[in-house]
């Protein structure tokens, strides 16, 4: 099996767009979401957004949402491929957590 | 009414420390062309600002992409000179960042660092070609103006050095090394 060098984990900042992403949004839209969805402690900057999104289209992660005019505000969705980085990630945080939670939750208050 | 200041930087970061006392004073950038800048009466602490070093030249279809983008985000596109950008947000909004993670931000300090670089070369090497001028004139038996000359820029390029260069390395070394134990 060739290496891998797509198992690394992602960055919070990736992350949270991809799941943003499993319902169509433009990046102002992504920013609000994010910011809601971990309550106001992950602030998008627009352009490490913007750049994260860059990367993400060139990895075939997620695509542009074929609108019907252009001139509106240009959306993306999450592709096949992005949904399984994401459930890569989450089994990944799982197994993190779990690891966390049994060594240090007898003694975390 | 318009008030136009004339200043120049060397430093983004103090400038745009500037900018942002004086929208908190009621003073809001609304131009800027090289070392002018022109302000706008606002009410007191409307705005926040940032400036930013794109990749591209401003005209060029990338850069234009991106400032759509920033103005799509409530991203207000103020004013720009070659590669500088200068943004604005309403403070209403919340704290305004560009950059958000490590590895953007030492990209952009990184691009910082090469346009600085660049100009301090420049300005050695017109330094060292001037300096050695100076000979050739004395040479002719009249005084090595272009020796006095290349004091300047001399001057200049280690002023660059000092006051960006040096700086900029240290801030980026450091962003590296927490990156290395957190994102």
């Amino acid at each position: 099996m060739p290496e891998s060098t797509e198992r690394g984990a992602l960055t919070e900042a990736v992350y949270y767009i991809l799941l943003s992403l499993y319902s169509p949004m433009h990046g102002y839209g992504i920013m609000q979401n994010v910011k809601e969805m971990s309550k106001g402690r992950v602030s998008l900057g627009a352009g490490t957004m913007y750049g994260a999104i860059g990367t993400l289209l060139e990895k075939g992660l997620v695509r542009p949402e074929s609108g019907e005019n252009d001139s509106r505000k240009k959306e993306y969705v999450i592709t096949e491929a992005g949904r399984e980085v994401v459930s890569g990630e989450i089994s990944r945080l799982e197994e993190l957590l779990d690891n966390g939670r049994r060594i240090v939750g007898g003694v975390m208050k | 009414m318009k008030h136009v200041v004339r200043k120049l930087f060397m430093d983004y970061q103090k400038e745009e420390d500037y900018l942002n006392e004086m929208a908190a004073k009621g003073l809001a950038l609304v131009d800027y062309t090289f070392a002018r800048y022109v302000f706008e009466e606002t009410p007191k602490g409307e705005y926040i600002y940032r400036i930013e070093l794109l990749e591209n030249p401003v005209k060029h279809v990338e850069s234009q992409n991106y400032i759509r983008f920033m103005e799509e985000s409530g991203i207000e596109f103020v004013s720009s000179v070659y590669r500088w950008v200068y943004f604005r947000r309403k403070a209403a909004d919340g704290a305004f960042d560009i950059y958000t993670d490590m590895d953007s931000r030492i990209r952009h300090f990184r691009r910082i660092r090469s346009l600085s670089l660049f100009g301090a070369l420049i300005n050695l090497f017109i330094g060292i070609f001037n300096f050695y001028y100076g000979f050739f004139e004395v040479s002719f038996g009249i005084p090595p103006f272009n020796s006095y000359i290349s004091i300047v820029s001399f001057t200049v390029f280690t002023l660059i050095l000092i006051i960006v260069i040096l700086p900029m390395t240290k801030k980026i070394t450091s962003l590296e090394k927490e990156k290395s134990i957190r994102e």
